[in-house]
């Protein structure tokens, strides 16, 4: 075969060094930790995780353990990060609580990305009326006026979850359907834009020339390549969704008023943000932290999971 | 046209409109005639060059050959069949014969696939290799064939030039061994140099696999090197089809002509006159009455060019052309 292509020989691109095959994922992590940020925010995200998983057996003390002498202390050894106004251990109640706020905000943003991107990409690849449709849909959702919703639709399925998968439990899916189920919109738009634009592609044209069904082409080649601004989206709503539930309990929506919640803590301390600014301080910061961590680690995934960016 | 032998393939009367949709209801309120009333034959291992300026329809047809594009009308025989009339699974059956090859080699690969995936796409798709082993040597061979390294196939698209990533979409069209290839604008992107390596490789796969390609371009001298008849067409109508040499010696449609006089000479002691064409090209969503292309015609003759579509007839043996006064 080389005497035929005499004209056209053999080119190499000039790498320095061959680099050894190894598997995609592995190909990802090594990519992944050159994003010093995003690799120090996973650290700061998985101590975060394993300390409200663990924290609790570590540091026993009750979340409701009442002690009005040490009532709105500031950080002491007893109470690293200070007591609330019953003189109840912050530490305790944020490891206990950032269970719940983690959760919710993870399970809500895959909620909504899940839901997105399903209806992004039928609308995007259908096109025709049933795109229309779906649009009309993501618009009417964008108009409706949504926290008077949220606390319709928590009030009138509140008691029935409750009665079929227990208190908490009930209360979570609810929670997080539903505000999952608001912030779907933006991801099923920018899915669907990206489809537009991506169908038309010739590298896509070239697969329908090959043959490959239409399930084939979204899977291998339109979806992979639209996923680059979802990923970025979906880390933003962990940060809404951990805020959305703080608003729900604060109208007495959310988890009952005895779990206190990173958002439920810190709205308890707005009162005593002047002799106590530690209460408010401490849940204000995990929420912060977890947002910026979260980010940062979406970053860091764009990045690793895009191979024209040299990293 | 008039060979014993079946025509590889044969294009008859191909019309392809775009709907212009507009207004409160979305309805068509224009066409743009793409594609109009197109017709030719192509012999198995010949290569027909396709030539025009931009928007006149040549990259519409080649994809409409393929039925990438759903054709408005016509006919399009490969091999006995209707690619028209096909329902998905002989249509499915037929792209194992039929393939393309893009212009532009950035847009044309997938970046997130390794270029071993990419070509080897096709073979899962038709089921081409039965064990991993067989379908690895298959990708090492087709990249050999083009001339790139098999240690290239773990890479992605990104990290090579131009003229390796049209190589690389050479080799993706040759993976299921198709019998037409329609080359759409290959060379357009690239460098000079490397658009001779590549027109070097297209010729070399010709001969060693008996390829048969619809060479689409627009630039005359690279057509004239590789194809044994040229079609020239102008706002979506083959104005002129003949044998690549007839063509280019003796052109009988004014169009052809002002093309041709378009051709840089590489010697300047050469004076040629220059037929230049006035005005733009009409749009294809009015496109003009008659000849479409009286409007700018240096020799037209009104109101017959005007009024009388000029019927596509062969003027000399071999050399068709659509003109009321050649």
């Amino acid at each position: 075969m080389a005497g035929s292509t005499l004209a056209s020989p053999t080119v190499s691109p000039g790498f320095a060094r061959p680099r050894k095959p190894v598997s995609p994922w592995l190909e990802v992590w090594r990519r992944f930790r050159r994003h010093k940020l995003a690799v120090i925010s996973l650290f700061i995200f998985v101590f975060m995780v394993l300390a409200v998983v663990f924290g609790p057996l570590i540091w026993d003390v009750a979340i409701n353990d009442i002690d009005f002498r040490a009532r709105l202390k500031g950080p002491s050894w007893a109470h690293p990060l200070g007591t609330d106004d019953l003189g109840q251990d912050i530490l305790a109640r944020m490891l206990y609580g950032g269970r719940i706020s983690l959760a919710v905000g993870l399970a809500a943003m895959v909620v909504a990305i899940v839901v997105g991107i399903v209806i992004g990409a039928t609308a995007g690849i259908s096109r025709g009326w049933v795109d229309a449709a779906l649009m009309w849909l993501t618009d009417l959702f964008l108009a409706m006026p949504q926290l008077p919703l949220l606390v319709l639709i928590i009030y009138l399925f509140r008691d029935s979850l409750k009665e079929i998968a227990g208190p908490e439990f009930g209360i979570f899916v609810l929670i997080v359907a539903v505000i999952g189920g608001f912030r779907w919109m933006p991801v099923a738009r920018l899915v669907r834009a990206q489809f537009f634009s991506l169908r038309e592609k010739e590298f896509v044209e070239a697969a329908r020339a090959l043959g490959a069904s239409v399930p084939r082409q979204v899977w291998r080649h339109i979806l992979p390549n639209s996923l680059g601004p979802v990923i970025v989206a979906g880390t933003i709503d962990v940060a809404a969704a951990i805020i959305a539930e703080s608003t729900l309990s604060f109208l007495g929506l959310g988890f009952p008023p005895d779990i206190p919640t990173w958002g439920r803590t810190l709205l308890d301390s707005k009162d005593y943000m002047e002799f106590a600014p530690h209460w408010a301080l401490f849940p204000g910061l995990a929420i912060f932290l977890a947002v910026l961590t979260i980010n940062y680690i979406g970053d860091g995934l764009r990045d690793a999971f895009d191979p024209r960016k040299v990293l | 046209m008039t060979t014993a032998e079946q025509p590889l393939l044969s294009v008859r009367n191909l019309v392809k409109n775009f709907s212009v949709k507009g207004g409160v209801f979305r309805r068509e309120v224009d066409r743009v005639h793409a594609v109009n009333n197109v017709s030719f034959d192509l012999e198995k291992g010949e290569t027909l060059g396709v030539v025009g300026e931009s928007g006149c329809g040549k990259s519409t047809t080649g994809r409409c050959i393929l039925r990438l594009i759903e054709p408005t009308s016509g006919e399009i025989w490969f091999q006995g069949n209707d690619v028209t009339a096909m329902g998905k699974a002989e249509l499915q059956a037929v792209r194992r014969d039929m393939q393309i090859i893009f212009q532009d080699p950035y847009a044309s690969l997938n970046p997130r696939m390794t270029v071993g995936a990419i070509i080897g796409e096709a073979l899962t798709i038709h089921k081409l290799a039965a064990t991993p082993k067989e379908y690895e040597a298959r990708i090492v061979q087709l990249l050999e064939t083009v001339g790139l390294n098999p240690d290239h196939m773990r890479r992605y698209p990104h990290e090579f030039s131009g003229g390796q990533r049209q190589r690389i979409g050479i080799a993706r069209a040759l993976a299921v061994s198709p019998k037409l290839i329609v080359c759409d604008e290959p060379v357009s992107a690239l460098d000079v140099s490397i658009q001779a390596q590549v027109i070097n490789l297209l010729e070399d796969l010709q001969e060693e696999f008996g390829l048969t390609y619809i060479f689409i371009a627009h630039d005359l001298s690279v057509v004239e090197h590789i194809s044994d008849r040229v079609a020239v067409m102008y706002l979506g109508r083959v104005v002129e089809l003949a044998p690549s040499r007839e063509l280019y010696t003796s052109p009988l449609h004014p169009y052809t002509e002002a093309l041709l006089s378009a051709v840089p000479i590489p010697d300047p002691s050469i004076k040629r006159e220059r037929i230049r064409l006035v005005g733009d090209v009409p749009s294809p969503i009015r496109p003009p009455s008659g000849c479409h292309f009286h409007t700018r015609c240096p020799i037209r003759q009104l109101p017959l060019c005007s009024t009388e579509i000029p019927d596509f007839e062969e003027k000399r043996p071999g050399h068709w052309a659509a003109c009321h006064l050649r």
